[in-house]
């Protein structure tokens, strides 16, 4: 276990992970590339984010759970296939100002459903779950030449801290940086509880449930039902989603800053309730929308040197279940933002809807292999080598070539 | 919870909830759990802490006076004096810091600053702060007595008893900087001794004579009563009677307190200052001294002075009804709100025949099968929670502040009490509570991360006690943190 640190218990929720270097190769070309990956842990339904509008197959999955160009709350057209959740308008314009790239039918390489093997897999870059305890991006760090110490204005800043994602833990140097404002307590995490209770233990099951009631009547975050929990409400996870990588863009846009980071946002298991157009997944996509506007804001002219990559375990099934929600899946988007993107576009090598198309009967297909669009961004972004990202940074991914073209 | 009886693992780990503080990461389980808890008992020294940089409670005492006396000193000098020399009054750590609210009184912070003056007064000063830094010195010392017990009951019997014969570092009156002290000088020594010697030391500590009141009563009939016109304070006396040993609505009546009130003037403390012989010890004050015999509880006592106090004490502490009062609560805090009454009988009895041997009764308690009912029932208070999850992660904070603020939060704040009957024992108290210990613990696994494996944690903390619904739960929780938030919160871990 790590020592304590001062904050400990209370306060500490870091998020942000920064890099303390400036890749050497890429500001040789002039450039000074910053990069941002975002991590949503509990697996992000992307037919719900990034609906297959044009496949005839599609409305039949989700009823009248499905997202259309017509209806009540209409998707936000992409292309003549795809259209964007209406959640985010953000994304929506970044995209049609070429500054955001879709990646659909993508998955890592895990074909389990276990969320916390399914991170593991995602963020450490290895087949196995629990096998490394470092992370592809801390390693892509690893065999860059350095440049300049873009940090050593402020070495007193330099820590480890206590919760350093997978995805940024290892050899490589980095900074932690926690958010002023804690995370709001989670719905779904007092949802579970709840359920947990109701099952095992009345008293406690009462208990909480009084605290949500009162929490309703005071009207705490415009609640559907009263059994909305206290906090967490959908404008706090917004406020905490654009605080946090708002704050990420500053510190990545300061002339001696650092230019790599890594953010992770919770919540995204959906099993019940969904609420793709209108309920949880339409305010957290909301929030994460609103988290790429403040990028693009704090990042300033330091956002057409920005690449915004946000990444999930896995997807959810194609079908609703019975719970008006999704179960674990395989196939989900990868969402790319920033300057310095050749965007406007949603690359998919689209596998079919039809019961014989998904996998296992129940999941969208993976067609793309996610560690290529993240190699392709390594390579071009940063200009990570190209056998190093087959070693090092995802091992035994010489088969999987990355993705060429991504940047403009 | 269906757990089997009969099974050693599952009393194994029922054994750790219900009577130490919880499963650690780092220790086995005991193959003979009854034998263990036993085995504690006879540990040389069980329950002492032998840490010589802590103040005794008239170093204390002193320390405070000295400290007073050079900020007045500071105060006179004026404003135009540099920082440095002014004693700070502000938590050195720095600007981001916050200090826990429980190492808050006007007692300890006599002015809160401005956040400028906060950093001119980070500068080292052997006297800033004294209040909050002793505080936390004992706190600390207390949180890793617990956090590193193997099994925690003698531990878990201190905490019981110093709730039971509490004090308030909100009392003010130089209260906060005994609180410590007071726990290690008469609660500790006692643990395992017997009733009636806890009962005096407690009864004539600083602490207890200043938190309720007995330093300053004075016999109307005294010389300094009649010299000064002042009088009687019954406060101590009542209250050993209600809470500390017959218990309330039982066997005494107003006249009794009042006599025993009378009994126990001249119970008061030598001023701390250094010159004085003692000083800040306890005193009898025979100027103070109601004179003459008093009748309490249906027995004469003659005036012999400091020893009058002292027979009426171990007339109590031998009392049945004292028996039964603290077999109720002993049972109580340990086995369930409403615990089985032949259980309170055996303890009460083993009370009476030993003269109130708190090993015995700790042994009795132990060896009940009463005790070890397999379904958890009892909630855990906040901070007995919250080192059980220290303990099962793995986690030793050198700080401790953020788990005493998170203490606060959850509404059991040390050493503060709300009344001197202490934090409350049973269940409806605390679980209205629910909704912030998720908070803490969704902070608390949060803070963890994915360093520790959920289902490792589940298989340290409950292992056969874990329901088939938990663990499901905590398998299908969508992180690492929220399996480990879920698993403190689920109802085998708060229960006991």
């Amino acid at each position: 276990m790590h020592p304590a640190s001062r904050r400990e218990l209370l306060l500490a929720s870091a998020t942000l992970f920064a890099w303390a270097f400036a890749p050497k190769l890429a500001r040789a070309e002039g450039r000074d590339p910053r990069l941002l990956t975002i991590v949503l842990r509990g697996a992000l339904d992307g037919l719900a984010a990034v609906a297959p509008v044009g496949d005839p197959d599609w409305v039949a999955l989700r009823g009248d759970k499905a997202l259309t160009l017509n209806g009540a709350t209409p998707g936000l057209p992409l292309n003549a296939f795809f259209a964007l959740n209406p959640a985010m308008p953000n994304l929506h314009r970044l995209y049609r100002s070429g500054a955001a790239t879709i990646v659909h039918a993508v998955a890592t390489p895990y074909r389990e459903r276990s969320h916390f093997d399914g991170q593991d897999v995602l963020e450490s870059g290895v087949l196995r779950p629990g096998a490394s305890e470092t992370g592809w991006l801390n390693r892509a760090l690893t065999t860059l030449a350095p440049d300049i110490r873009v940090g050593s204005a402020r070495r007193d800043a330099f820590a480890v801290g206590p919760v350093t994602p997978l995805v940024a833990r290892g050899p490589a140097p980095v900074l932690s940086w926690t958010p002023p404002r804690l995370p709001p307590a989670n719905d779904d995490t007092m949802m579970r509880l709840l359920e947990l209770y109701r099952h095992t233990d009345p008293a406690l099951a009462r208990a909480l449930e009084q605290r949500m009631g009162l929490a309703a009547i005071a009207g705490v975050g415009g609640a559907k039902s009263d059994r909305r929990p206290q906090g967490g409400s959908a404008a706090q996870v917004r406020a905490y989603f654009a605080e946090s990588a708002g704050m990420a863009a500053k510190f990545l846009a300061q002339p001696d800053g650092p230019r790599v980071g890594a953010l992770a946002f919770d919540g995204w298991d959906t099993h019940q309730d969904e609420g793709a157009l209108n309920g949880r997944l339409a305010a957290l996509l909301g929030a994460l929308d609103g988290a790429l506007a403040a990028i693009e804001t704090n990042a300033g002219p330091a956002w057409r040197d920005t690449a915004v990559v946000v990444l999930t375990e896995f997807g959810r099934t194609a079908r609703i279940n019975g719970t008006e929600g999704t179960d674990h899946g395989t196939a989900t988007v990868a969402l790319l933002a920033g300057g310095a993107l050749k965007g406007g576009r949603v690359i998919a090598d689209w596998p079919g809807l039809k019961p014989q198309q998904l996998q296992d009967g129940r999941d969208l297909k993976p067609t793309t292999d996610l560690r290529a669009v993240v190699k392709g961004l390594l390579h071009e972004h940063l200009r990570v080598d190209e056998r190093a990202l087959a070693a090092t940074v995802f091992p035994d991914s010489g088969a999987v070539k990355p993705m060429s073209g991504l940047l403009a | 919870m269906a757990a089997d009886p009969q099974d050693p693992q599952t009393d194994a780990v029922l054994a750790l909830h219900r009577f130490g503080f919880g499963p650690r990461a780092d220790a086995k389980l005991a193959a003979d759990p009854r034998g263990a808890l036993l085995a504690e008992l006879e540990r040389p020294r069980a329950g002492s802490i032998d840490d010589p940089s802590l103040l005794t409670s008239a170093e204390a005492a002193q320390a405070l006076r000295d400290f007073r006396q050079v900020r007045k000193a500071a105060r006179l000098l004026g404003p135009d004096q540099p920082a440095e020399q002014k004693p700070a009054r502000n938590p050195a750590p720095g600007p981001d810091m916050q200090q826990a609210p429980g190492v808050q009184s006007p007692d300890m912070q006599p002015d809160m600053k401005s956040p400028a003056d906060a950093k001119s007064a980070a500068a080292p000063n052997p006297g800033a702060n004294l209040v909050p830094r002793v505080l936390l010195e004992e706190a600390k010392v207390r949180f890793d007595a617990a956090a590193t017990a193997d099994i925690g009951f003698v531990e878990r019997l201190v905490w019981f008893w110093s709730n039971h014969f509490c004090v308030s570092a909100s009392k003010g009156g130089g209260v906060a900087v005994l609180c410590g002290a007071y726990e290690r000088e008469a609660i500790r020594p006692q643990v395992l001794g017997h009733f009636a010697d806890m009962l005096f030391a407690v009864e004539t500590h600083p602490a207890m004579l200043l938190y309720l009141d007995n330093a300053r009563s004075i016999g109307p009939n005294s010389l300094a009563g009649r010299a000064r016109g002042k009088g009687l304070n019954e406060n101590l006396a009542r209250e050993i009677l209600e809470l500390h040993t017959l218990g309330v609505r039982t066997i005494y009546s107003q006249a009794d307190v009042t006599h025993f009130a009378d009994v126990i003037t001249g119970w008061t403390i030598v001023p701390p200052r250094a010159e004085l012989p003692r000083a800040g010890e306890f005193s009898f004050d025979a100027r103070r001294h109601e004179p003459g015999p008093q009748k309490v509880i249906d027995k004469v006592y003659p005036d012999t002075g400091v020893d009058q106090g002292r027979a009426v004490l171990a007339m109590l502490a031998r009392h049945p009804a004292t028996a039964k009062h603290v077999a109720t609560k002993l049972a109580r805090h340990f086995v369930a709100d409403d615990p089985p009454l032949t259980l309170v009988d055996k303890l009460a009895k083993c009370f009476l025949e030993t003269q109130g041997n708190l090993k015995e009764v700790a042994k009795t308690l132990v060896t009940a099968p009463e005790s070890w009912a397999p379904s958890p029932r009892k909630l855990k208070r906040p901070s007995d929670w919250m080192i059980s999850i220290l303990r099962a992660t793995g986690s030793t904070p050198l700080d401790i502040r953020p788990v005493l603020q998170a203490q606060n939060l959850l509404g059991e704040p040390l050493w503060r009490p709300p009344a001197p009957n202490g934090f409350a024992d049973k269940d409806e108290a605390w679980i209205d509570g629910m909704a912030q210990r998720l908070d803490i613990a969704t902070q608390a696994a949060r803070r963890l991360g994915d360093k520790v494996d959920p289902k490792t944690v589940l298989d340290t903390a409950l292992g056969p006690l874990a329901s088939a619904e938990t663990r499901q739960t905590i398998n299908r929780a969508e992180s690492r943190p929220q399996a480990l938030a879920l698993l403190f919160m689920a109802p085998e871990f708060q229960r006991r």
